[in-house]
């Protein structure tokens, strides 16, 4: 079974290789199969790991007498079976009720987490390296660093709080970008720019390693069990 | 009724989950609680939303013959033997593992690894030195790959032998993603959270309504 | 010759890509590696934890991202069962669970650790926000049997944990925004240290959470599983894949300056 299944997993990687060549039935058959087996495998752990042990097993508990609080969870419950109402043109609109729900929690537990982990921290580390700048000429700081390490600190602090006002500017689309301001977003693109082109950099090693696994499994794997 | 009470249901548990979060109260924290624990259980439920989407739009392409159609019987048999296996048996079931090991995993790892040949071709035949913008976006690319691998470090040090950074590729790498990408990636962050919270005020108020969908 | 070379067929530069990974991989090349700051800090950070410490670990990934993510998985398990640091898994991800629960018994099975013991896997629960927030509270209201469906109660590593209190730190080993969310809603809320390992894709955006300290710690991509191997000393796919990975590196440099090379001069041609 196990050698089977490395030759079931080895044809169809080819299969979805086959489209660097062209599109063609084998890679489209192989990209369908794809996406009903990531469903259904989507839908039986949604079940299994989801409807079962949050929903199912509270009600079963109550009703066998076990324990009672599982009752209240009826209420979500019946909000989480209006989805089903997607089922029926003529009820869709009742799916409004659980969407809204969620739209409502999500927005409301975002403000306050968001606000302080992206905009108080990511403010803060724009800040802080200035007290670190001001207690190390003050000489208060507890450890003194060497004037080389400092200098380039000094850039870096300065640096950032350019970059980062700079890219704010770039998107701040409520003034007319002139003067000033269009020098600003300016600076902001050649930032964005960098950032790109290191997320650019990342992304092809990461990619590449995907590839690096799959000839592995064809070489070492596959064909390793062949001889 | 069709619009007005998810109006009201999403304020609710909008307010509900801000106000819970400030206060230290026994009976706020236990609102807050519940509210998460009922917002666990709903979450599952959205799968449907997906599924009943998917189904339809391949059992339309099968009933007007649109190109392809006949692969859409395909994806029905995927999905229906997954389902037919993990269902009644979970998923540690012996035959739904080997589906998902030998038939799952090597599609999903392919199909991604694909984009590794279309960045390298894209890569040669778009990725020019047009501009100043183009430019920079191109030698952070260079200096980055050279420094994400350890042959970089050799190929760094033939370049830069005339000067003093040598053995520097991963630190030049590291300089970049700790300076200026970071200042990038700060300025974007601080403005997609500013857009974040504003559109959840909005929401919550009733102002942004997009989510309720057409119709009356 | 450059109006040819500008207009290479691109299967040409699939095949040269197929070659550049073709080739190493059967020679099998070996070159250092270097640690990073950002691993080098996770490593101590786990380093410094004492025996009987608790780490929770995230397999927030699914097939499209485990050849850079599972490496890392290994090399931090390992560590920790090296060290006695007890290991709670658990995925945000739904089509990461098997894949979790096959990857923890491998190493287990290797370092003879014990299910319930050493490690836990508690599976997947739907809801990204909601199970972080919900564990925040106790973990029993999320999860209340573990993947193979022993109950909490029952199992003698869950006895003194019930939340985010008693983890040591997070390691969220990430392919999707799931690290930012761990971030806004479990560190914020409820003070839980966080480290990631996130893939290629993400490294770049995770700096700015790296500065501030609301990240302990990263690994990023590849390179990242194979510094972490050096540090643990194991040699495994990190370390294969990151010297195989050199080459196509090499090889798409190459392209893009020969690719401009080709451009700027046809140009000047032109005019």
């Amino acid at each position: 079974m196990q050698v089977f299944g490395i030759w079931v997993a080895a044809f169809l990687t080819l299969c979805i290789y086959s489209f660097l060549y062209q599109d063609n039935p084998l890679y489209r058959f192989a990209e369908h199969l794809f996406v009903g087996i990531s469903v259904g495998y989507g839908i039986v752990l949604s079940i299994h790991e989801g409807f079962i042990p949050l929903a199912w097993n509270p009600i079963w508990a109550s009703l066998t007498g076990d324990s009672l609080s599982g009752l209240w969870k009826l209420i979500p419950i019946f909000f989480g079976l209006l989805f089903f109402a997607r089922l029926s043109p003529r009820h869709t609109w009742l799916i409004r009720y659980p969407i809204a729900i969620l739209i409502g929690f999500g927005a409301g537990i975002a403000i306050p987490n968001v606000l302080r982990a992206n905009i108080f921290e990511q403010t803060r580390g724009t800040i802080e390296p200035f007290s670190v700048i001001h207690s190390q000429t003050t000489g208060t700081a507890v450890e003194v660093m060497p004037s080389g390490e400092f200098t380039v600190f000094i850039i870096g602090a300065v640096l950032m709080v350019i970059g980062v006002i700079c890219t704010l500017t770039y998107f701040f689309f409520s003034v007319e970008h002139r003067g000033p301001i269009s020098w600003l977003s300016k600076v902001g693109i050649c930032f964005l720019m960098v950032g790109f082109g290191s997320a650019f950099g990342n992304t092809v090693m990461g990619r590449v390693t995907l590839l690096i696994q799959r000839v592995d499994f064809l070489l070492n794997t596959w064909i390793g069990s062949i001889f | 009724m069709k619009r007005l009470i998810p109006l009201v249901l999403c304020f609710i548990f909008g307010i509900v989950m801000i106000a819970t979060q400030f206060s230290p109260h026994p009976i706020s924290k236990r609102v807050y609680e519940e509210v998460v624990n009922g917002a666990l259980i709903i979450s599952p439920f959205a799968l449907v939303l997906a599924t009943v989407t998917l189904i339809q739009t391949h059992a339309t392409r099968i009933l007007r013959r649109s190109d392809h159609w006949q692969y859409s019987f395909v994806v029905f048999a995927g999905l229906i033997t997954m389902v037919v296996i993990g269902v009644p048996f979970g998923p540690k079931n012996t035959v739904f593992e080997w589906l998902y090991n030998n038939v799952q995993v090597p599609m999903d790892a392919t199909m991604f690894s694909l984009l590794a040949f279309f960045i390298a071709s894209a890569a040669y035949r778009a990725f020019r030195a047009r501009t100043t913008e183009a430019t920079l976006l191109l030698v952070t690319a260079l200096i980055v790959m050279l420094g994400n691998v350890p042959v970089g470090n050799l190929v760094w040090n033939k370049l830069m032998s005339w000067t003093p950074w040598v053995d520097q590729a991963s630190a030049a790498r590291e300089w970049i993603l700790y300076n200026p990408n970071l200042s990038a990636r700060r300025g974007i962050i601080l403005g997609v959270s500013l857009g974040v919270i504003s559109q959840s005020v909005r929401i919550i108020l009733g102002i942004e309504r997009s989510y309720l969908g057409g119709g009356d | 010759m450059l109006t040819k070379l500008v207009s290479m067929d691109r299967r040409i530069v699939f095949i040269l890509v197929a070659l550049a990974v073709i080739i190493p991989m059967l020679v099998n090349v070996n070159l250092p590696v270097s640690t990073s700051a950002p691993t080098q800090k996770l490593y101590d950070f786990v380093e410094a934890l004492p025996k009987g410490s608790t780490i929770m670990l995230a397999f927030d990934y699914g097939p499209s991202s485990f050849p850079e993510l599972s490496p890392m998985a290994k090399a931090l398990l390992k560590q920790c069962f090296d060290k006695d640091i007890g290991v709670v898994a658990l995925t945000l991800v739904d089509d990461g669970t098997t894949l979790a629960s096959t990857l923890i018994e491998e190493v287990a099975a290797e370092k003879n650790a014990e299910n319930g013991e050493d490690f836990v896997f508690l599976g997947f629960r739907p809801g990204i926000t909601q199970v972080i927030l919900g564990m925040g509270t106790e973990i029993k209201s999320v999860f209340d049997t573990d993947y193979y469906g022993k109950k909490l109660d029952e199992i003698p590593m869950m006895e003194n944990i019930t939340n985010y209190d008693q983890i040591d730190l997070l390691v969220d080993l990430a392919s999707s925004n799931t690290t930012e969310a761990w971030i806004i809603y479990a560190n914020v809320q409820y003070n839980l240290k966080i480290a990631a390992g996130v893939t290629g894709v993400m490294v770049s955006q995770m700096f700015p959470y790296l500065q501030t300290g609301q990240l302990n710690g990263l690994m990023s991509g590849i390179l990242g599983a194979a510094e972490y191997e050096n540090l643990v000393e194991v040699q495994d796919k990190g370390m294969q894949y990151i010297n195989v990975n050199s080459f196509v590196h090499i090889l798409i440099v190459l392209l893009v300056i020969i690719g401009n090379i080709a451009y700027f001069t046809q140009r000047k041609r032109e005019e």
